[in-house]
């Protein structure tokens, strides 16, 4: 099959990528512009770890035919991250013991941010709720829910907004 | 005067945890190089058969096919992990032989220029299997007559020649006679799988100086250098293993699964190639926790004291044993639970079936145990009727008693741990208990018996 050429908005700027039909959002960031960051636990929906935001939403990059981003703007956790110090996700993760091993945090950080954009003091259920599909396989995710809820609190009153 | 401490009583956040939140951290799969090439697995789709064949025509002639490798191709084709202590007889085969033991046992190798080309060539191998009667429970297992897992004709591991690991204190069955409660119980468990986000995997790259980087998320790095260099019977410093970053092991990436073929397809194709296990492979092919099988007789007398256990255990080890073996002679250490018992009598069988191999996980052998005894506990208060803390004081470990497997308990702090629970969950403990320490027994401390 024939390959196409997409073009997204990656972290703010434009990338262009050659891909064979339904190649994923996934293998794309991974395997073609070297964005590792986006894990890959399973690779059919079942762990959240490859989760990416797509103009904004959490979407499941292993599922994600990339022809479908075309157009959109894809943030990844390399473009969470500022040039200097943390995201205050990323800080309240870090100060909370959010993780051990580390796979599941990216897809945990970008969910999170997807969350506070749309609700930016979230209950601890809501937390919870919002955090159901990425699994933690290490910590528990007690720790997590407590940092999601400390980077609610450390972004309070702050602009907020989607981050590119 | 004491310095403040610095470390004890805080929490320590990870040296690695700025590169977990920002996604800097590499993770084996992370890892990339020129030319890579990726490796996927023929795999056996029955539990148990004879294998007389591979035809790998179909699979040859798929674009970006590079090449399959088979038995013949492994230079020391049977291993065993634990050979490193010493561990025998070799049983687990890297690609399979004539047969093939569990569903999911590696068959052979194939090679390919990307994932897809080497999945559809794997797909196209042919193979000559003819299915053979299959045993799936550890006493079946152990029946007259039933189907043989090893090559030595029982499916037991062998300690020193016996089927079972023994551990023997005391006269279990002169104790029973004079007990006045005989309490029994038989616990099962089911196997675990690890279940880790990151799964196992590995890239091995030539090197021009005649060497090979082996980038792993293994947990036991040396195991599986060592591993690895008998099973490609090359010298150790031909391989250089670079780990430490693992996501998420739980005992489940101490086995040499990934490492010795991946380095072998390098070194036959002097390119860099990926093998990381797919979910489903994480699932249903790398090892589990056992199943376990653990009978329990306890004589009890009627203030509560044990005076004699008896403990029959049946690990169920699958198809190989990995790590298995060990787990039983720690288990055997540690049947009895943290209890003085003067009588003790340990059969702790490692028993072979044809389900996925198990091997290490969190605690292995002793979690077991630990869960049989600590229900039996429970049992053996109802029958005498008292209390489960009263049950476990009167009977816990002091520092200085004689162990079943003959060491002095050393560092006991069973006493301590209880006393410290039952203050956390306000349950007011009899002054008797209150007082009790595991200082060694008629150093004038009460409780003792």
């Amino acid at each position: 099959m024939a390959s196409t050429i997409v073009t997204f908005e990656l972290g703010g700027r434009e990338v262009e990528v050659m891909v064979k039909p339904l190649m994923t959002l996934q293998t794309v960031l991974r395997h073609q512009l070297g964005a590792t960051a986006t894990k890959e636990g399973c690779r059919q929906g079942g762990c959240g770890s490859c989760t990416v935001l797509v103009d904004g939403e959490p979407m499941l990059s292993c599922l994600l035919p990339v022809e479908d981003v075309a157009g959109r703007r894809v943030t990844t956790l390399e473009s969470l991250t500022p040039a200097e110090g943390l995201h205050p996700i990323q800080q309240a993760f870090l100060d909370h013991r959010a993780f051990q091993c580390g796979y599941c945090t990216p897809g945990m950080v970008m969910l999170s941010k997807a969350l506070l954009d749309h609700s930016p003091a979230p209950s601890r259920e809501e937390i919870a709720r919002a955090l159901t599909g990425n699994i933690c396989r290490c910590t528990g995710y007690q720790p997590i829910v407590r940092a999601v809820a400390a980077a609610a609190e450390m972004t309070a009153g702050s602009e907020g907004g989607p981050v590119r | 005067m004491s310095a403040p401490l610095n470390v004890v009583g805080r929490s320590v956040g990870r040296s690695d945890g700025i590169g977990h939140v920002t996604g800097r951290t590499r993770y084996t799969a992370d890892h990339a190089f020129p030319g890579m090439l990726h490796l996927r697995m023929v795999r056996n789709p029955l539990h148990h058969a004879k294998l007389s064949g591979i035809d790998l025509s179909e699979a040859e002639r798929v674009p970006g096919f590079v090449r399959a490798l088979t038995a013949r191709d492994v230079p020391h084709n049977r291993y065993t992990i634990l050979s490193l202590i010493g561990v025998e007889p070799e049983e687990e085969f890297v690609l399979a032989e004539e047969r093939v033991r569990f569903k999911g046992e590696a068959i052979a190798a194939i090679v390919a220029e990307t994932e897809e080309a080497a999945l559809d060539a794997v797909s196209k191998v042919r193979l000559d299997l003819e299915e053979l009667p299959a045993v799936f429970d550890v006493e079946a297992a152990l029946e007259p007559g039933a189907p043989i897992v090893t090559h030595w004709g029982n499916n037991t591991f062998m300690y020193e020649g016996h089927p079972c690991r023994r551990v023997r204190l005391g006269d279990v069955e002169q104790a029973f006679s004079e007990a006045d409660h005989i309490v029994e119980g038989v616990y099962n468990t089911s196997p675990i799988e690890h279940a880790p986000i990151e799964t196992t995997g590995c890239i091995a790259v030539p090197e021009a100086n005649g060497r090979y980087t082996v980038y792993t998320n293994t947990q036991a790095l040396y195991f599986s250098l060592d591993n690895t260099a008998i099973i490609l019977q090359v010298p150790g410093n031909r391989l250089h293993f670079i780990g430490g970053t693992v996501g998420g092991g739980f005992g489940g990436k101490v086995d040499v699964i990934v490492e010795p073929i991946a380095t072998l397809a390098a070194m036959k194709t002097n390119r860099p190639v990926r093998f990381t296990y797919s979910r489903s492979e994480e699932m249903q092919v790398s090892s589990t926790r056992s199943a376990w099988r653990i009978y329990i007789k306890d004589g009890v007398s009627k203030d509560g004291h044990i005076i004699a256990r008896k403990v029959t255990s049946y690990a169920d080890s699958g198809a190989y044993s990995r790590q298995t073996p060990y787990a039983l002679t720690k288990h055997a250490a540690n049947a009895a639970g943290p209890y003085a018992i003067p009588n003790v009598s340990i059969d702790a069988y490692c028993v072979y079936t044809n389900r996925q191999p198990t091997s290490a996980m969190r605690g292995f052998g002793v979690t077991m145990a630990s869960f049989a005894i600590e229900v039996q506990m429970d049992k053996i208060a109802e029958v005498v009727g008292v209390d489960p803390w009263t049950i476990r004081f009167i009977n816990a470990y002091r520092n200085g008693d004689m162990k079943p497997h003959r060491k002095l308990a050393e560092d006991a702090t069973l006493i301590e741990t209880m006393q410290a629970a039952a203050a956390l969950v306000g349950h007011e403990l009899p002054d008797e208990f209150k007082a009790m320490t595991s200082a060694p027994r008629g150093t004038g401390q009460p409780g003792g018996r």
